[in-house]
């Protein structure tokens, strides 16, 4: 509970400046950090937290809030490559580059995102799979701009980096919610936000941020760092590991 | 048992990776062709990046060829200066093919003109070994005994300078042949990730002419050398290596070349031939549908 009382300046900050006593939210996650150690194979965030009203309660009369949750990975430049058919086999053809596309994004919300907030809403707060801003590094026609946003997005689907979980979030007694963000295991390490959302009547009442720090550990960080870091050596051991394996095998073979 | 790979950054299933490493394994002990021609493909289509699975299956087919090397010196069938010859241009061949595969995949055609390369090679090869084979089993069921083909080298090679004596090899050219066509597996090694076994065997025997003693020892003294550099050139270029995903190939495959070669003692090798042929020509098969249908994907997305 210390993290969580924490935080309620922060979010007290994201809700100053407008008018008026507005609800506050105070979110918290069930891991600030996550290991990825060689069982990993996905993980499950648990995201939760509290709405506090004025009043300590919804106000009689008003109509109720929704939450919605939006886990983003670390941005990343993509190149976006698009087949086409070329005498008879498909080759790579066109290609778009996006400066900023979100590694991983999952959104969560009370009631599917297009009942809650309108097309204008979700593309400043970049809520739902079609509303994100990529920032294409090109100046192509927007037809075909929209085409390749849409292939990159169905693609990043597909393979679960990118989803959308309408009503997976969880309001109780109109002041606490949670969510359940799964982390697939191909997900990129870096670190990601965790954004809740209140929102009523269309309008976004307050926003809070928390940080979930993905990080290869042990075993799978020394490895991926030796590969990085130290190639020759890295690229000698996998030879070494190689020629004692099959040595090893001939040997044993002549023995039995 | 789910593992995590720390290059590839997946989490996949050990033991089905094991099993396959295995199963070309068993299939390269029977056939004596290192089975990177097999294991790449099938990595990719189980999910692994192309990159990952081309530069990690060039170490499985340096174990896979260890134990052969060890077993064909013994019987002294590795002739090591024709051997030197094919690892030094095989080397550079390398370094080539690394160069080639950078162009490729920043113009985005790595992977169609790995897939026609495949086509390519597969096809022709697997033709050949279809009808070669099917021949050699019609003669063997009229109960004649097969020509012995009289060895001798292609006119072109004969041409070639320098020319010295290749003693185990039986032979009297020019290193540059040898050093040639190990340039040309060399390239073919690291974008392919295989270790070029099946085109080196017919090529040292239908256009060097070699002895047929020193034909496979030699090939496998070739494929362990330049496996082992192609390792090296993906570990410091492309990084792309996965010690993870090696070692588990490594084990299938090393514990089912064993088990391969000795199936391969028990049966007839026109039949042997025959069934690698109908393998070849399925893979490729494969790849070339895999270039003319309709991709399930039309998108792909690459880190830039």
């Amino acid at each position: 509970m210390r993290r969580l009382a924490a935080l309620v300046p922060l979010a007290l900050l994201t809700a100053q400046g407008q008018p008026g006593p507005k609800p506050v939210l105070v979110p918290d996650v069930s891991q600030r950090s996550i290991r990825i150690v060689y069982s990993f194979t996905g993980a499950d965030l648990l995201l939760f937290g509290a709405i506090l009203y004025p009043g300590g309660r919804l106000p009689r009369g008003e109509r109720p809030v929704d939450i919605v949750v939006v886990v983003k990975g670390p941005t990343e430049s993509v190149l976006v490559r698009e087949k086409e058919r070329l005498a008879g086999i498909w080759v790579n053809a066109d290609q778009l580059r996006y400066r900023s596309a979100p590694s991983f994004y999952a959104i969560a919300s009370s009631r599917p995102i297009e009942e809650i907030v309108d097309d204008k809403t979700r593309a400043i707060y970049e809520l739902g799979l079609d509303s994100l801003q990529l920032s294409p590094a090109s100046n192509a026609p927007s037809e075909q701009q929209d085409r390749f946003q849409q292939g990159l997005v169905e693609l990043k689907r597909r393979v679960g980096l990118y989803y959308a979980a309408p009503r997976a979030v969880e309001i109780t007694g109109g002041v606490l919610y949670r969510a359940r963000v799964a982390i697939p295991a191909r997900v990129p390490v870096g670190k990601f936000t965790a954004e809740t959302f209140l929102i009523q009547k269309g309008r976004v009442l307050a926003a809070a941020t928390t940080t979930v720090d993905i990080q290869k550990a042990g075993f799978e960080r020394f490895v991926a760092r030796a590969a990085e870091r130290n190639s020759v050596v890295y690229g000698l051991t996998a030879v070494a590991i190689s020629v004692a394996l099959g040595w090893a095998a001939g040997l044993a073979a002549r023995r039995l | 048992m789910d593992l995590y790979l720390p290059i590839a950054n997946l989490s996949v299933n050990a033991l089905v990776i094991v099993l396959l490493g295995g199963g070309v394994g068993l299939l390269s002990g029977m056939f004596g062709v290192g089975g990177g021609f097999l294991t790449t493909p099938l990595l990719i289509v189980y999910g692994i990046p192309p990159t990952v699975a081309a530069a990690s299956a060039a170490s499985q087919v340096t174990g896979a060829s260890v134990s052969g090397v060890l077993a064909h010196w013994r019987r002294g069938g590795v002739d090591v200066k024709m051997g030197a010859m094919l690892v030094g241009g095989g080397v550079l061949g390398s370094l080539v093919g690394a160069w080639i595969f950078r162009l490729l995949q920043d113009a985005g055609q790595l992977d169609t003109v790995i897939a026609v390369i495949y086509v390519l090679l597969l096809g022709s090869i697997g033709g050949m070994m279809l009808r070669e084979s099917l021949q050699a089993i019609g003669l063997a069921r009229r109960g004649e005994a097969p020509r012995p083909a009289k060895r001798r080298h292609h006119p072109l090679i004969a041409s070639l300078p320098f020319r010295t004596r290749f003693y185990k090899s039986g032979l009297y050219i020019s290193p540059l042949a040898p050093l040639l066509l190990g340039l040309a597996t060399g390239v073919l090694t690291v974008m392919l990730g295989i270790g070029g076994g099946f085109i080196l065997v017919p090529a040292m025997i239908y256009l060097l002419g070699m002895a047929t003693g020193a034909v496979v020892g030699t090939s496998l003294f070739q494929i362990l050398f330049v496996t082992a550099a192609a390792t090296m050139i993906h570990a410091t270029t492309t990084k792309a290596v996965d010690i993870v995903l090696a070692g588990l190939l490594l084990v299938g495959s090393v514990v089912g070349a064993q088990v391969g070669a000795r199936i391969a003692g028990r049966v007839k090798p026109e039949w042997l031939r025959l069934a690698l042929a109908a393998m070849v020509l399925l893979v490729a098969t494969r790849i070339l549908l895999g270039l003319v249908w309709r991709p399930a994907e039309i998108y792909s997305v690459e880190l830039a």
